[in-house]
């Protein structure tokens, strides 16, 4: 087939298909130019500061430039007993530099990160390293503070030594590589990472679920219901759009609280007692209660554009065929909307992963999702190296999401309007 | 089988949506077992309405809907066992075309050998043998029109109702389908309540023939007395072509009666709706039934100003201005003898006054 179309000349003898790329070039590059403007505004404020703060995840030279002359000398060290004289010596010059520069601070933050402790101990060597005399440095550097003369230190310092480092990831996972290089989980009492990731996940799982069966009827009432009702209902579900995320979250933040509205109205009709109201805020609750209710004209609306194309004689078919109003709605209607179904599940699904503000303000403590562990390391700690880390691996755990999904319902189901 | 005169009765029906206008007005029709009964009418007339309430999709305001003697106000749809051609066919497009004609068979919880046969039968009654593993999305639209009616026939249900089914059709398919249809009706006798707005439709299908005008059956009959006999202007009117003229009974008896036309002529007529003298009129002539320069007698013979003249092939429109008609139209065959029809003559219009129906005045 395709040789024969490759055989067709046009009248000038040219082949047909030189001939209608020759022709549609001058498009191609009219279109190319139209978008350009649009690439170079992506390129420059979401695709390069995106891919320069996920290489930080893995990047690790800050350490490797500031003690060269120390992880030269620790490259015939096996680690296993303390170093030599001449990694002690390195090391005492390479700080003596950074303190010189003034940037011997930033070292310590580093390498604090690998292992608490090193903050006090450099701050102790710079003191002291004043009244250091020439020769015998280890001595001298292990006098100071005895964990200069343990070991592990060292081999954290010399962790440090490559460019770039798995270890933000391990962390990520509450794992971490031991001394024999081995890759092990932290003490069972540590691993707060793990709750926080299946914790998100479980609340994206139920707010879609929350969201679904919220959402369903309010989309088939929208997509049914005369002109002039069904405009009002739309008023109602797009209302939300056009008042601020915070105001929202801050509403219910008033609603829920102990002396809130909620709680007042439960007390009135003696559902609880006045000195039982329940905690719905601050909590999981909370956090599902705000975020079903932020999230639900996302599932709403790609319903609706699917629902909305449905035909009513289809539901009236298969009724007079003799299915039962039940019978004509799940063997008929429901599987029509299965394209909007997967649209705003995934929609609210992805949504729900990487929310922030919302369990940030009503989650609390137990309340709180992976989202709010990347943030405090991008304000507190300031390690953003690792909230690079969790944030690519939200990113890949959205990805497979999504390649589950086109497996399993296929991308070209999905229909948002 | 004896046939069952009554198998669908409408009594004294009112339909109304909003409570202030009446979309269907008082409605009593009965419709015999294994009858092809048409609805005809304008859009807004009521018929689709109560074709609606047949199929149990909108429910009489007044009156009862009696299927085979029983009363079925209060039976959901899917327990009347009436099947349904709807207008856009409303093909389940995620089922095959096998899915859709056994949706109501597994419905029914037929055994799937059975279904196998049934749906077999069904598509080749449609001549579509070999279709049933297409979606209906691959179906031409006179195909997927012919899977709507081997659906809502599969399950050998009591009535079929048909809504403009049709409609969405090109002129040369919906012909061939009209004869289709008609033919699945004779060989399988199911009774048929069809909807349309397309009274060619209607005269080819039909046994007999409801037209709907205002939420009224304005006559009830075959399409030859439909066509023949009308019984009021309406009728006449949305049936066929027709001459019409207005004036004012001057002469009853009971069967002829002198209409005197505005302009002062006067011309004898058939008294059909009129009662006495100085009943005001309008009297309707078909076209065909008015001939020019015929040596036969007939009781009306007038002169006429040939005003325009339009060959249709096997015949000749010939509109002239006559009696202070100035659409008064005439249907001359394609003959030898009626070569001298040029515009501006003066022609002999006559007409027997049997052919002409004093109707009501519109």
């Amino acid at each position: 087939m395709s040789s024969e179309t490759q055989k067709i000349l046009t009248t000038d003898g040219i082949p047909l298909e030189v001939s209608l790329k020759k022709a549609e070039r001058k498009n191609k590059i009219k279109a190319f130019l139209l978008v350009t403007p649009l690439l170079l505004f992506l390129l420059i404020t979401y695709i390069f500061p995106i891919g320069d703060m996920l290489m930080r995840s893995i990047d690790d030279k800050m350490v490797t430039k500031m003690l060269p002359k120390t992880f030269k000398a620790m490259e015939t060290w096996d680690g296993k007993e303390l170093p030599p004289e001449e990694v002690f010596e390195a090391f005492y010059f390479d700080y003596k530099k950074l303190i010189e520069e003034k940037t011997f601070g930033k070292l310590s933050t580093q390498l604090n990160y690998t292992k608490n402790g090193f903050k006090s101990i450099l701050k102790k060597l710079q003191r002291k390293m004043k009244k250091f005399e020439d020769g015998n440095y280890k001595e001298q550097i292990m006098e100071v503070h005895s964990r200069w003369a343990n070991v592990e230190y060292w081999r954290a310092i010399k962790e440090r030594a490559p460019n770039y480092t798995s270890a933000k990831y391990l962390k990520g996972i509450d794992m971490y590589k031991n001394e024999d290089g081995k890759i092990v989980s932290v003490a069972e009492d540590r691993r707060v990472h793990r709750i926080l990731w299946v914790r998100t996940l479980e609340v994206a799982f139920f707010v879609t679920v929350l969201c679904f069966l919220m959402g369903y009827p309010i989309a088939h009432l929208l997509a049914t219901l005369p002109m002039k009702y069904s405009n009002l209902l739309m008023i109602c579900v797009l209302l939300p759009f056009w008042t601020s995320l915070l105001v929202r979250t801050a509403s219910w933040m008033i609603l829920l609280q102990q002396q809130g509205i909620v709680n007042d109205f439960f007390v009135m009709i003696g559902l609880v007692s006045d000195d039982a109201r329940p905690e719905m805020m601050y909590n999981k609750t909370g956090t599902y209660v705000a975020m079903t209710q932020i999230l639900l004209p996302f599932m709403v609306l790609p319903l609706y554009s699917v629902m909305k194309t449905i035909s009513p004689s289809l539901m009236r078919a298969g009724k007079s065929l003799g299915g039962t109003p039940f019978i004509a709605f799940w063997k008929v209607y429901f599987p029509l909307t299965i394209p909007g179904i997967g649209a705003g599940c995934l929609l609210v699904f992805i949504l729900a992963i990487g929310y922030y503000i919302t369990p940030a303000l009503v989650g609390g403590a137990s309340g709180t999702l992976i989202s709010n562990q990347i943030a405090f390391h991008m304000k507190s700690t300031l390690d953003w190296s690792f909230a690079s880390a969790m944030g690519l691996m939200l990113l890949s755990g959205v990805l497979a999401i999504y390649w589950v999904y086109n497996k399993l319902v296929g991308v070209d189901n999905i229909k948002l309007g | 089988m004896s046939k069952n005169p009554d198998f669908v009765k409408f009594e004294k029906v009112d339909k109304s949506y909003d409570g202030k206008v009446l979309v269907v007005k008082d409605l009593n029709l009965d419709i015999a077992e294994g009858e092809f009964i048409t609805m005809l009418g304008p859009s807004g007339s009521g018929k689709t309405t109560c074709l609606m309430m047949l199929a149990g999709f909108e429910t009489p305001t007044n009156g009862e809907i009696y299927l085979d003697k029983n009363p079925i106000s209060n039976i959901p749809p899917h327990k009347r066992g009436i099947g349904m051609v709807f207008q856009n066919y409303a093909l389940f497009p995620h089922m095959t075309v096998y899915e859709n004609l056994a949706f109501p068979l597994r419905v029914r919880k037929i055994q799937k050998d059975e279904i196998d046969k049934k749906v077999d039968k069904a598509l080749s009654m449609v001549s579509l043998s070999g279709f049933e593993n297409r979606m209906p999305g691959q179906l031409s639209g006179g195909q997927q029109q012919r899977v709507a009616v081997a659906r809502a026939l599969v399950f050998d249900p009591k009535v079929v109702l048909m809504d403009e089914p049709l409609g969405a059709l090109d002129k040369n398919l919906r012909e061939s389908m009209q004869y289709e249809i008609k033919h699945i009706h004779e060989n399988i006798g199911v009774t048929v309540v069809y909807v349309t707005h397309d009274q060619s439709e209607a005269l080819t299908m039909s046994n007999r023939i409801a037209v709907f005008n205002d939420g009224k059956v304005q006559q009830l009959s075959s399409p030859d007395k439909l066509y023949e006999e009308p019984v009021n202007s309406f009728v006449a009117e949305f049936i066929g072509e027709n001459n019409t003229f207005a004036g004012e009974v001057t002469n009853f008896s009971k069967d002829e009666c002198k209409v005197k036309l505005s302009n002062g002529s006067e011309i004898m007529a058939n008294p059909i709706s009129v009662k006495a003298n100085g009943d005001r009129t309008t009297v309707s002539l078909r076209p065909e039934r008015a001939l020019i320069n015929t040596k036969d007698k007939m009781d009306n013979n007038f002169k006429g100003k040939i005003e325009e003249v339009i060959y249709h092939g096997d015949h000749t429109r010939v509109r002239i201005d006559l009696l202070g008609n100035k659409e008064f139209i005439l249907k001359v065959p394609n003959s030898s003898a009626n070569m001298d029809i040029k515009m501006g003559n003066q022609i002999n219009v006559s007409w027997n006054s049997y052919d002409a129906r004093a109707l009501d005045p519109k």
